[in-house]
């Protein structure tokens, strides 16, 4: 197998369509047949960085790369950055909006929740400037 | 447990029509955060909730939830039924509030996963 490689726009507050690569990813990881458990895993991953662009980034795109060991994903934006990344990090701290709560988000579970299911977790992020997260999920565990 | 008996104990209406009639529920999860649903990582194929968008029918595609429950009388949109049709998820509706849909799936067996 060679090396897939997809890219897709992240719209900024376009609740409709968030999600919509992440579904389209897990559909290329299900139909490559890697395992449930590792697609599972990935989709939860990429899903909440994908709402995360959406929610606190103005949008942005994804990156992804799968080749037969494993699953590399990018997302970036160009939003407002993250001041205090290890703040951020907690579990209970969120800046979202009662807008964003109603829609059932904003519990500030996101980001240690992609830190518990990807392998590899990468966060570059600067006030003004943006921030990207690098997920890697190998299909089986190093 | 079948979707058509989940429907009955709970007086659903079934919503959607292409999904698969004969998977097997056993456990289930309620909440209106998909933060919450996001972040706990046993599997479960139900999900009850108050919360009706088209947010919810991702995060059951994310999750595996093969059924998703809205409660309290809330009637899921016409684009939602076919974004959950083309995903196989199914989608039922009752009058009951979640904690009383809750209450009458597992007084009839279903459990929730990590008790
Ligand atoms: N792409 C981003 N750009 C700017 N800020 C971000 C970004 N991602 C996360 N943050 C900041 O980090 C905080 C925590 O993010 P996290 O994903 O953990 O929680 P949340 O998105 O607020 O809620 P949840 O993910 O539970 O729906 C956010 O509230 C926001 O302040
Ligand atoms: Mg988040």
């Amino acid at each position: 197998m060679g090396t897939v490689v997809r890219d897709y726009m992240i719209p900024a507050n376009d609740f409709t369509v968030a999600g919509e690569a992440s579904s389209r990813v897990r559909k290329i990881l299900t139909q490559l047949g890697v395992s449930p458990d590792i697609v599972k895993r990935t989709s939860i991953a990429m899903y909440e960085a994908e709402i995360n662009a959406v929610i606190h980034g103005n949008g942005g795109n994804a990156h992804v790369e799968i080749d037969e060991n494993k699953i590399y994903i990018r997302i970036s934006d160009e939003g407002p950055g993250i001041p205090d990344l290890e703040l951020a990090m907690q579990e209970g701290y969120s800046t979202a909006p009662d807008s964003i709560r109603e829609m059932g988000f904003g519990a500030g579970m996101g980001l240690s929740n992609i830190k518990k299911n990807a392998d590899i977790l990468d966060i570059q992020t600067e006030v003004n400037k943006g921030t990207t997260v690098n997920i890697t999920v190998f299909f089986n565990r190093p | 447990m079948k979707i058509h008996e989940i429907a009955q104990i709970i007086k659903a209406e079934i919503c959607t029509r292409n999904h698969d009639p004969n998977i097997e529920i056993y456990s289930a999860c309620s909440a209106d955060l998909m933060s919450d649903v996001m972040a706990f990582s046993k599997s479960n194929a139900l999900l009850l909730t108050g919360l009706i968008n088209p947010q919810v029918i991702r995060t059951a595609e994310m999750m595996d939830i093969k059924v998703v429950v809205f409660v309290r009388g809330k009637k899921p949109l016409d684009s939602m039924i076919s974004m959950a049709e083309e995903k196989g998820i199914a989608l039922l509706a009752t009058d009951y509030p979640l904690f009383v849909a809750s209450g009458k799936l597992y007084q009839n067996g279903i459990r929730g996963r990590g008790e």
